[in-house]
Formats: structure tokens, sequence, C-alpha cells
């Protein structure tokens, strides 16, 4: 699959994570508390809003609409309501540039 | 607009489907992403703070109730222990329901857990329905906790602040569920995969109740539910009291909080057993900001939203003869002015719910 150019590294604060779109789909790339670049599914499983206003705790993101809980490193749904994974896909930081493998 | 069906499973539901009214996209005020982060910032010192205080309070209260069993001098203990118990733990079910009361997850779900049982919500069936509140809030046949439907249920209302038929409904639905059926409107929105904990929560309560009645029947009094169960009505009338504000008299149908939800300024005691609810219009816009930054957040928006209430008096001022009108015509609805420095309501947006403003 081919590497995507998402962002600079510095675009995404630290425990933080910007919306990425591509093409017709949407992404969400998170910057880890120890300066890790980790890539989901941009919508949330359960009612598919998207997660860029949502809180970033340590390794987990929470959907801004009804808090609903996901790990992103790995994708899994940690706190109802959502019930369903979120896709992850890898990432990689060449040159202050961070790509995702979609 | 033809005659309201709340049926989650009815017309009315259907048509929000259809139209894409469910589930759709809602106003919210811009607010820098630096400034939303910081107020959405997760701490247990405040919830931990206000639980003990609030367990604290509810031992005593209970313990001096017990100890001036049978007399009246008990009576002033019981009914401020009844509001804790069948009033603030409303609103700890509702925090701790978005898991926002306490950073840390396990306090959440402990608190909640507790607050389930003693408002008789089924905690598995209530956060599926809670999630539907803040997806169609205010949705003629999608918002499973409207209040005050159209024309108003007064009677019921009334008879609530008792707590009577929310109880009752609680009650029976508990043992319905444990019975290891899921009724078919629960079914609408809690997934098939989290059902059996419906049923599960459900048959240990009704072993908690069963116990209680026994140890009262063993003892000849009533007692032991003075302590659990009982104040679920006694104590109800201060979650009513503040329920009733949160949307009615205002639209539905709509996707702007602003002209949905209703923010009043109470007393510093409703606002501890309420937990800062009061500011409903921020909570629905922005449900990741804990209580207790709900103030900072109301100032940093309000200059997009409209004026809140002032007391709670002139909340039920404004919104007692809307609903005397609803009785009558049930499409009026009070339509809040905006302030000079708000985004407007998207007037061709809301066209077809906004019909007959009172003036």
């Amino acid at each position: 699959m081919p590497w995507i150019d998402a962002c600079a590294t510095d675009d995404i604060d630290e425990e933080d994570l910007i919306r990425f779109d591509h093409e017709d789909r949407t992404f969400a790339i998170y910057h880890s508390p120890d300066g890790d670049y980790f890539c989901t599914d941009g919508l949330c499983t359960h009612e598919h809003v998207h997660l860029e206003d949502g809180l970033v705790m340590e390794y987990e993101i929470e959907c801004p609409k009804h808090n609903a809980t996901f790990d992103y490193r790995t994708g899994e749904a940690k706190r109802a309501p959502a019930c369903v994974n979120l896709n992850t896909y890898k990432t990689k930081v060449e040159g202050g540039r961070v790509l995702i493998e979609v | 607009m033809a005659k309201r069906d709340y049926s989650l499973l009815g017309p009315n539901a259907r048509h929000a489907v259809e139209t894409g009214l469910a589930a759709a996209e809602w106003y919210h005020t811009d607010i820098p992403r630096a400034q939303m982060k910081e107020l959405m910032k997760r701490s247990d010192q405040p919830a931990i703070r206000d639980t003990i205080l609030l367990f604290a309070s509810m031992i005593g209260l209970a313990g001096i109730g017990i100890a001036f069993w049978s007399s009246w001098w008990s009576a002033p203990f019981w009914l401020a222990y009844g509001v804790l118990y069948g009033s603030a733990m409303d609103s700890r079910w509702h925090e701790c329901s978005h898991g926002t009361a306490f950073k840390t997850r396990h306090y959440n779900d402990w608190l909640y857990q507790i607050a389930s049982f003693c408002m008789v919500r089924n905690p598995v069936s209530w956060r599926w329905s809670h999630a539907r509140h803040h997806t169609d809030t205010i949705i003629v046949g999608r918002d499973p906790e409207i209040v005050a439907m159209r024309p108003p249920a007064l009677f019921r209302i009334a008879v609530n602040f008792l707590g009577i038929f929310d109880a009752y409904d609680g009650w029976k639905r508990m043992l319905y569920n444990a019975s290891g059926r899921i009724h078919p409107e629960e079914a609408d929105y809690i997934p098939e995969q989290e059902q059996p904990k419906v049923i599960r929560v459900a048959r240990i309560w009704v072993a908690i109740y069963a116990a209680t009645i026994a140890l009262a029947l063993a003892m000849g009094s009533i007692l032991p539910l003075m302590v659990i169960g009982l104040p679920r009505l006694y104590g109800a009338w201060h979650h009513v009291l503040t329920g009733v504000m949160q949307h009615a008299g205002l639209a539905d149908n709509v996707t702007d909080h602003r002209l949905n939800s209703r923010t009043v300024y109470i007393n510093p005691v409703s606002r501890f057993i309420y937990w800062n609810m009061n500011y409903h219009v921020e909570h629905h816009m922005f449900p990741m900001v804990p209580y207790h930054r709900l103030p900072d957040l109301h100032a940093a928006i309000k200059h997009d939203l409209p004026a809140a209430n002032t007391s709670m008096w002139q909340a039920y001022r404004e919104i007692l003869p809307i609903l005397r009108r609803q009785l009558a015509y049930e499409d009026v609805f009070l339509k809040r002015d905006l302030p000079p420095t708000a985004k407007p309501y998207r007037e061709d947006f809301h066209a077809a719910a906004l019909g007959a403003a009172a003036e």
C-alpha cells in the first residue's frame, strides 16, 4: 500500500490529534506523549462523529459527542458507547513529515 | 405540525431519519482548540471532594434519621437524605455516564453504578438512552429522554416531583429486564452485545431490593426502605425541579442547542446537588467539558448564547405560561433572542420546525 505524506511533525501538539483528509477518506493522526505518531480512521465507530475535536489523554482518544474512548495505538474500543474498534494505519516520520500507509 | 408521536418506533422517528434530522450536524460556538483542550482536561480532585462530602452527608443524615426514628424529629433529616439520594444521584448518574466527573475511569464507573441504582435507571440501558439524547436532543421520535412532551403532561410532571411515575417505570422495567427480556424500544438503541448486561444488572438489583424488603418485614418497620428505595420518591423533587428547566417550552426538531436548551443561574446548594447542569446549553454543545469547568465554559461562550435565566423562579415564570399554551396549541414554543455578538440562528435550516414561536 502507498505511503501518503499527511502533515509536518510539528503540525500536531504532543498529546493531541489533527484531521487528515485524503481522497474520499478521513483520518485522525495523533502525537503521543512519548513523541510517536499514530493514525486511525477519523470517524468514531459509534455514530460517525469526527474525532478531530476529541480529547487525547495519554494513549486514548475520546469522541467529542458521546465520550466513546479508543486506544489510538491499537484502535481498541475502550468505553461505551463504542463497541467496534477503529481501523489503524502504519505511520513513519521522514524529514520532519508524518507519512501514513493507506 | 401534526400531532407529535414520541414513540421511538413510530412515524415521527421514521420521518426524522428520512429527513436527516436524526444524527445531524449541530451548531457549535467557535472556540479555539487550545482553550477547548484546557476546558476538557480531566481531574479527580473536584469530584473526589464532592463525593466524599456527598456520602459523608448521606451517612450522617441517615444515621440521625435512624437514631430519631420513629419520632417526627427524624423527618428533616430524612428529607435532606432523600434529596441527596433521589436528586443528587441524578446528576452523579448523568456526569458519570459521560465519564467526565473523574479523570480515573473506574472512579466514574463506581459512582455511576451506585447513582444508577439510587435513581432506578439501568446503567447499561440508560447509558445508551442518554447517548441518543445527545445525538438527537429533543428530536421527536428519536430522543428517549424528553420530559415535557407536547402537549405537556402536566399532571405527570407534577406527580413526578414525588418520583411516582419515574420510579414506578424504573422498578417495572427492572422486573421486566430481570425476567430476561429487553423492551423493543430499548432494543432500538442498545446494541445486541450489550443487552445481556442489562439483564444481569436488573437481577442484582432485584436481589438488593428483596433483601431490603425482607429486612423490613423481619423488623416489622419500613425503616430499611427509608434508607434504600423510598428516598427515590420523597427526595426526587429537586432533580425534577432542575430537570424540567433544561428544555421545557423551547423548540423541538432543531439542530442548535441555543434553541432547545436553557442555562439558568441557580443557588450554590442547588449547584452542588445538580453538579452545575444548570449550564445546560454549554453541556449539550460541549459534553466533554467536566461539570466543574462549566462555569468557565459559560464565561467563554455566553456572547454567542441567549441570556441565561437569572433564577429558577424567573425560569419557571418563563416556562409555565408556554406549557399552559401548549395544552391548547402544541406548536407554540419560546424562541429566545440572541445578543448582537452571537451568530444568528440558521432560520433557513430550521424553517420546518420553527413555526409558531411565542411572542
